[in-house]
């Protein structure tokens, strides 16, 4: 502390005044030129940071980490056609993915059919897989190993229905629900605060999410049946402390409702899981993992008294961010995403998504999603960062960022507290106006030139752009209409008539709703059919826009 | 006084992201625009809600592929209805190629990825 030299340069980081809009990070915490031991002044090694794999996690949720097991390498496997998207995951393990991720098409997540009005344009969109029905779910897993890879699907609203057809055909593959690996995103609240593609309203939501939890740690006890997601909250504009506060309060809400539902919390605590972005402030982005694992571990031990240790773990799937990339220069985005995912992995994150540099524009091509597959290997295998647990734990500037990062959040669960909890402040439209604010004010940012994105704002050049785009497929949603249209004709409507009064007399009571499901999905009753009479019993959730 | 310019801003189709239109309906409101935000709607809702309102300009957002198929289908049930004086503009991811095409159709300007709100304000304003 005495060192001259030291005090010299400290001296020189107080007297810096010139510019300091310019050094904040992304929550607009204003960053010292300079961080020594005053900042973390009641730093204690055994409480803040304990040891790898042991409470409160800081360092990380495994003692070997990355030693032991490398992280997931988990890229989008999806495509419009449900075949297309199978052989498309094949090629990705055979690139060396270890796990992969599906999405939906708009339609299916809007709980249509793909032949639904609605539905027109959409078919296949977003690079989305259309799942109208069981046949599409098996032309999708068809010959992969689903004891062996996981498969994250990023299904919300319409989960129940999605993991109905997924234990479906896994029984028909014969593989018991016991060994059944994966992840169902599920994750109901992000919805109504962010991403926009619910149904019902939050409390008829919530029911159906409590179901699929109780089902999920009853029957299935190595899948995840919430993938708690901040990315969504961050994609519409959430900063990376907003992000990280308003997940963890999602997190608890599921802890509380699941407590109040009759489960024990270390009955499903330790298969809660979580999803994060990785935003463009490299040490912002490590010091939110760190304090999400010392806030969770701490609140599901000390608040809901959780005994057992795998509940107090935070384990997390990352995605680089999607919103950052740019239009401009798009090659550009290669390195914005391999800059992510170091952050991403030197925060010690369970499973990596890493963007295409082309998705500014469209969904990727197999080259431009080659790349991103690729970064990730070169990270892992080449740069060496992986050999040590946590190399940054310790460094004054981490250790202050992370606490930060913590006390602020515990700001904004006193404020949704005050609001009277998460759902209550959905309603009051809390979310929305916090996130649009931020979303705001970044574009200002940008416009100001306060932010800088290379080839956008600064260092612009005219030049053509020089890509090769995916090109849609204008034929398939003719055809997956017409194969839907060819299903509905060749099955017994009595039998469909039955399984769906069976599954408005469960909605209606309190029953879990997932074995009439389950048999309906069995008997060819289509997506659409099942989330239209849970409208009708439901009724549809509006929000009054804030912008 | 000059009336407002009146602005209905809607996200096409069922494409969920929000995230551009709020943005871009935010800094028209703050530019003196008058706003009416729509959410999600098909072309019908949106032209229907065009004429009720009279508004000058017709503002599309989506960025879930469905651009080619919906947005030209708001130009066109304006024609029938014998409208030509209702702009419309259209937001989100695009890929290049498609401009072109969107353009021939009637849209009178994209704005995709990294589009300065200034540039958007300028142009649905009039003096661009």
């Amino acid at each position: 502390m005495n060192n001259p030299d030291y005090m010299e340069a400290k001296k020189y980081g107080e007297d810096i005044s010139l510019d300091e809009e310019l050094y904040r990070n992304l929550s607009g915490f204003h960053i010292k030129s300079l961080y020594g031991p005053e900042d973390i002044p009641k730093f204690d090694y055994g409480t803040d940071l304990g040891l790898p794999g042991e409470y409160p996690f800081t360092r990380g949720i495994y003692r070997t980490m990355y030693r032991g097991k490398p992280w997931t390498i988990r890229q989008l496997g999806s495509l419009g056609s449900p075949s297309e998207a199978n052989r498309r995951i094949r090629q990705l393990i055979q690139m060396g993915s270890t796990g992969v991720s599906i999405c939906l098409d708009m339609p299916t997540i809007m709980g249509r059919d793909s032949d639904d009005p609605m539905s027109e344009g959409e078919v296949g969109s977003c690079g989305g897989v259309a799942i109208d029905s069981l046949e599409d779910m098996r032309n999708l897993l068809e010959g992969l190993p689903l004891d062996e890879i996981s498969i994250n699907f990023v299904s919300n609203s319409q989960s129940p229905v999605i993991l109905a057809m997924f234990v479906a055909v896994a029984g028909e593959q014969g593989i018991p629900l016991a060994k059944l690996n994966g992840t169902m995103q599920n994750d109901i609240l992000k919805e109504y605060q962010a991403q926009k593609s619910y149904y019902f309203p939050p409390r008829p939501s919530m029911r159906l999410t409590i179901d699929t939890l109780r089902f999920c740690s009853e029957n299935m006890p190595l899948f995840n049946p919430i993938s708690i997601s901040g990315y969504h909250l961050a994609s519409a504009g959430a900063t990376p402390v907003q992000e990280l506060a308003f997940t963890l309060a999602n997190g608890f809400t599921y802890i509380e409702e699941g407590i109040k539902a009759g489960l024990s919390v270390d009955s499903f605590a330790p298969r809660l899981s979580f999803f994060f972005k990785a935003h463009n402030d490299f040490f912002e982005n490590i010091a939110k993992f760190r304090a999400a694992r010392r806030i969770w571990s701490r609140t599901i031990r000390e608040k809901y008294k959780a005994e057992d240790p795998r509940s107090w773990r935070f384990r997390v799937h990352t995605q680089t961010s999607g919103s950052s990339l740019a239009a401009q220069e798009p090659e550009n985005n290669i390195m914005r995403v391999t800059i992510q995912a170091l952050s991403a992995v030197l925060a010690g994150t369970q499973s990596l998504h890493t963007n295409a540099f082309d998705e500014a524009f469209s969904i990727p091509t197999p080259r431009s999603e080659k790349l991103a597959l690729r970064a990730q290997q070169i990270i892992a295998r080449e740069s060496g960062v992986i050999n040590t647990v946590d190399p940054l734990g310790g460094s004054y500037y981490i250790e202050a960022l992370t606490n930060e990062m913590e006390s602020v959040s515990y700001e904004y669960f006193r404020e949704i507290e005050n609001l009277g909890g998460v759902i209550s402040a959905i309603e009051k439209g809390f979310y929305q106006s916090a996130i649009a604010d931020s979303a705001f004010k970044y574009q200002e940012e940008i416009e100001k030139k306060k932010r800088i994105v290379v080839g956008l704002n600064e260092f612009v050049t005219d030049e053509e752009m020089d890509i090769e785009l995916r090109e849609p497929d204008p034929e398939f949603e003719k055809q997956k209409v017409a194969d839907l249209t060819a299903l509905k004709k060749n099955r017994d409507l009595n039998v469909v008539k039955t399984c769906l009064s069976e599954v408005r007399q469960v909605i209606q009571g309190s029953d879990n709703v997932m074995p009439v499901l389950i048999k309906a999905v069995k008997s060819r009753v289509t997506l659409g059919e099942i989330i239209n009479v849970m409208r009708d019993i439901f009724g549809e959730f509006r929000e009054e826009s804030i912008y | 006084m000059k009336k407002a310019i009146r602005v209905v801003i809607a996200r096409l189709g069922m494409d969920a992201h929000w995230r551009g239109s709020v943005v871009v309906a935010r800094a028209i409101r703050d530019a003196g625009m008058e706003v009416i935000y729509l959410g999600n709607q098909m072309p019908e809702a949106i032209v229907e809600t065009a004429i009720q309102e009279d508004v000058n300009v017709i503002g599309l957002s989506t960025l879930s592929g469905n651009h080619l198929e919906l947005a030209p289908e708001v130009v066109r049930l304006l024609r029938e209805k014998g409208i030509r004086d209702i702009l419309v503009i259209l937001g989100g991811t695009i890929p290049p190629d498609d401009i072109p095409k969107l353009k021939a159709a009637g849209i009178a300007e994209v704005f995709g990825t990294g589009s300065s709100l200034e540039k958007i304000v300028r142009f649905v304003s009039g003096s661009d």
